[in-house]
C-alpha cells in the first residue's frame, strides 16, 4: 500500500519525535557506560580518548571504597534473607489459614509499611534503634529494612499463593506427608518464582538505598557503597567525577547480574496450576 | 480395604450448612458414588472422609475406627483430585512415587514401585517427563498412579474424569469399572455425572442441599426413584415429570392433565394415602418408555413437534404440550419414523411413576425388592 504524503511526512514527524524524546533518556546511559574508561572525564559526554581502566585501578587501590561494597553486600544479603524467609514463612500462613481479619491485617500493614522506611519515620527509628544499642551496626541497617519490606514482600506473596491451588498441599498430605513435609516438597518449589521476585526486589531496594545507612551508620567501616559514594567529592563538593563514573559502574553490576542470573535460572515465570 | 460410616454429619461454613446431618454406611469393598449438583455437599463429605474438612458434628468412622479429628496423613486412605494436583516440579516418576517417599522407601525401590504402576495404566515411558509436558489424559492416569502406588484402606475420587473430554471420559470410566472388579477396593466417588455413577457404583448416594435424598443400587435408583428430584437426576434424559390432577372413583384413579389421555389405575393403599396430602400427584414416565403412538394405544400424551435430535441409534424427540411443557422421548430409529407437526406418543401403564404432592415415590402395594 502506498503512502499519501501527508501521511508519510506525519509518521516521518512522529519518528522524529521519537527519536528525539530516545536520545534524551540514552544520554545519561551513555556517560554512564563512557566516562569510567575515561581518564579526563568530566559531566560532559564525551567518547573516552584513549580508553583505559586507571579509573578502576584507582576505586579498587581506595581500601574504602571497596569495604563499602562489601557492607552493601552484607547488609543486602542479611536483609534479603530475613524478608525472604519471614515474607514466604508469614505469607503461606495468611494464604492457607482461616484466621479472622487476615485481610485487615495485610492491608494495615502494607499501609503503614511505607512510612516505616520512608524518611517521616526518620527521628523514631533513629530513636529506637538507638535505645537498642545497634546504633553503627549492620544489624540496625538490616532490621530496619526487613521492617519496611516486609508488608510488601508478604502482601506480593500472599497474592502469588492464593493463586495457587490448595490441592497440592492436601494431595501431598492425603498421601502422608505432614504439613511441614507438604510446605518443603510441594508449596516450597511452587512458589518458589514468587519469592525470587520478592528477594530481587528486596535486594535492589536495600542496595540501591541511602537514608537509612547514612542516618544509622557512623563509622567509615560500617558504610555501604550508596553512602561511599560521597567520598568521591572533594571538600569544596566537587565531585571527583573520574573515580565517581567507575565506582558507579562497579556498584551496579551485582544488580544487573542478578537480574540476568534470576532471568537464566528462574526466568521469571510461574510454573502455575495444571488446567485447574 | 475398610468399611466408612457417617454418624449424624454435619458441617457448616459459616451460615451456610454445606452438610446436614447425614449417615451414610460404606461397605468394605463397595464402590459408592456420591451424585448431586453441584453445591449439594457430595464434594465436602468426600473431604471430611479424606481429612481434609473437620465435621462440625457427628462421626466419621474408617474401618471401624473414629477418624474425625485424625490427620489426613494418618488415615492410610488415598486420593484423586479433580485437578490432579499434579507436582509440577517433579517428573512423573517422583510424582508417582511421592506417597512412598513420604514413608520413607529407598529411592530405587520406590521408582521401581511407580514404574510397575505406570505400567499398567500405559504411562510408563513418560517416567521422566513433567506434568505439563504430558496430555491430559495422561495426567489424569498419572494422579491416579499415585493413588494406586501404595495399599490403601479407601480411595477417594473427586469428580476425576471432569476435565477429560468425552471419548477419553469413556475410555477411563471403563479402565476404573475394571479396576474395581480387579481389586475390590472400596471407593468413594464424588461426580455430578448420573451416566458415571450408575455406570460405576455398587451404590449410589443422590445428595441434593446437603442431605441424602437415596441410597441405593443403580438399578433401583433408575427404576425406583425415591423422590421427584432423583427421577430428574437420573436418566439421558432425565424422567419425563408431568403434574397430574387426581379424581378418585369406584376403586379407580383417573389422572387429568394438558395434552394427556391416560386410561384409570387401579387404586392402592400407597395412593389412598398419598392423595390424604394433595390432590396433584406428578406423574413420570422415563424418555426410553415412549413409543410413537400408533391406533389403539391406550394412554397417550401429545403435543407440538419441538425438537427432534437425531443421535445415530435412536433420535431425541421432545414435544411441547398445550400449557408449555415438554416431554422427551427417545426413539429408535430402526422405527423408520415419519414425523408430523402434531405428535403423539404411547406408553404402557407398567411404566408409569407416580410420585404425591410432595413429591415423594408413591410405593406399589407389595413391592418385590429388585434383586
Amino acid at each position: 500500500m502506498k503512502l499519501t504524503v501527508p501521511a508519510f511526512l506525519g509518521r516521518m514527524a512522529f519518528s522524529a519525535l521519537a527519536a528525539l524524546i530516545g536520545v534524551v533518556f540514552a544520554l545519561p546511559l551513555i556517560w554512564f557506560l563512557f566516562a569510567p574508561f575515561n581518564a579526563r572525564a568530566e559531566l560532559g559526554l564525551a567518547i573516552p580518548n584513549p580508553w583505559t581502566l586507571s579509573n578502576f585501578f584507582t576505586v579498587f587501590e581506595n581500601k574504602f571504597a571497596m569495604q563499602a561494597l562489601w557492607n552493601s553486600l552484607i547488609q543486602s544479603v542479611g536483609g534479603v534473607i530475613l524478608v525472604g524467609a519471614a515474607a514466604t514463612l508469614a505469607a503461606y500462613a495468611l494464604s492457607r489459614s482461616s484466621i479472622p481479619g487476615k485481610g485487615a491485617v495485610t492491608y494495615v500493614l502494607l499501609l503503614f509499611s511505607s512510612v516505616v522506611s520512608g524518611s517521616a519515620a526518620m527521628v523514631p527509628i533513629f530513636l529506637i534503634v538507638s535505645a537498642a544499642g545497634l546504633m553503627d551496626t549492620h544489624l540496625a541497617v538490616i532490621l530496619v529494612f526487613a521492617g519496611g519490606l516486609l508488608p510488601t514482600a508478604m502482601f506480593i506473596l500472599r497474592d502469588f499463593i492464593d493463586s495457587i491451588p490448595k490441592s497440592y498441599e492436601e494431595s501431598a498430605m492425603v498421601a502422608g506427608a505432614s504439613p511441614v513435609q507438604a510446605f518443603f516438597d510441594v508449596a516450597l518449589p511452587v512458589i518458589r518464582p514468587g519469592i525470587v521476585v520478592v528477594v530481587v526486589w528486596a535486594f535492589v531496594n536495600i542496595w540501591g538505598s541511602f537514608l537509612i545507612p547514612f542516618i544509622l551508620l557512623r563509622s567509615d567501616t560500617n558504610m555501604p557503597a550508596s553512602v561511599a559514594i560521597y567520598s568521591f567529592y572533594s571538600e569544596a563538593g566537587t565531585p571527583t567525577v573520574t573515580l565517581l563514573a567507575a565506582y558507579a559502574l562497579i556498584y551496579s553490576l551485582p544488580v544487573i547480574v542478578l537480574y540476568l542470573f534470576v532471568s537464566w535460572k528462574f526466568g521469571f515465570r510461574f510454573f502455575g496450576g495444571i488446567k485447574a | 480395604m475398610a468399611s466408612v460410616e457417617f454418624k449424624n454429619v454435619s458441617k457448616s461454613f459459616g451460615e451456610f450448612n454445606a452438610v446436614s446431618n447425614i449417615n451414610l454406611s460404606i461397605g468394605d469393598g463397595e464402590f459408592v458414588c456420591l451424585l448431586g449438583p453441584s453445591g449439594c455437599g457430595k464434594t465436602t463429605s468426600l473431604r471430611m472422609i479424606a481429612g481434609l474438612e473437620t465435621p462440625t458434628s457427628g462421626q466419621v468412622m474408617i474401618g471401624g475406627d473414629d477418624v474425625t479429628y485424625l490427620h489426613p496423613k494418618d488415615r492410610q486412605i488415598s486420593m484423586v483430585f479433580q485437578d490432579y494436583a499434579l507436582y509440577p516440579h517433579m517428573n512423573l516418576a517422583d510424582n508417582i512415587a511421592y506417597p512412598l517417599k513420604v514413608r520413607g522407601e529407598a529411592v530405587a525401590k520406590r521408582h521401581g514401585r511407580a514404574k510397575e504402576v505406570a505400567d499398567v495404566l500405559k504411562i510408563g515411558n513418560l517416567m521422566d517427563r513433567l506434568p505439563s509436558q504430558i496430555s491430559g489424559g495422561q495426567q489424569q492416569r498419572t494422579s491416579l498412579a499415585r493413588a494406586l502406588v501404595y495399599p490403601s484402606r479407601v480411595y477417594l475420587f473427586d469428580e476425576p474424569l471432569s476435565n477429560l473430554d468425552a471419548k477419553l471420559r469413556l475410555e477411563a470410566r471403563g479402565f476404573l469399572n475394571h479396576l474395581q472388579r480387579d481389586m475390590g477396593m472400596t471407593a468413594v466417588y464424588v461426580t455430578h455425572d448420573q451416566a458415571e455413577a450408575m455406570a460405576l457404583a455398587t451404590r449410589i448416594a443422590v445428595m441434593d442441599q446437603g442431605k441424602i435424598v437415596q441410597y441405593a443400587p443403580p438399578i433401583e435408583i433408575y427404576r425406583r426413584p425415591a423422590t421427584t428430584f432423583v427421577a430428574n437426576f437420573v436418566g439421558n434424559p432425565p424422567m419425563n415429570l408431568v403434574p397430574v390432577d387426581a379424581i378418585q372413583g369406584d376403586g379407580q384413579l383417573q389422572l387429568r392433565a394438558e395434552g394427556l389421555a391416560i386410561g384409570a389405575l387401579p387404586m392402592s393403599n400407597g395412593i389412598a394415602k398419598a392423595l390424604e396430602t394433595g390432590k396433584t400427584l406428578t406423574l413420570g414416565v422415563r424418555p426410553e418408555h415412549l413409543l410413537i403412538a400408533t391406533e389403539g394405544s391406550p394412554n397417550k400424551v401429545s403435543g407440538k413437534l419441538f425438537a427432534n435430535e437425531n443421535m445415530g441409534p435412536e433420535s431425541l424427540v421432545t414435544i411441547e404440550r398445550g400449557d408449555g411443557a415438554r416431554v422427551t422421548a427417545r426413539i429408535f430409529t430402526d422405527d423408520h419414523i415419519q414425523l408430523t407437526e402434531d405428535v403423539t406418543l404411547s406408553f404402557l401403564a407398567e411404566h408409569v411413576h407416580l410420585f404425591d404432592s410432595t413429591g415423594k415415590r408413591i410405593p406399589v402395594d407389595n413391592e418385590a425388592p429388585l434383586a
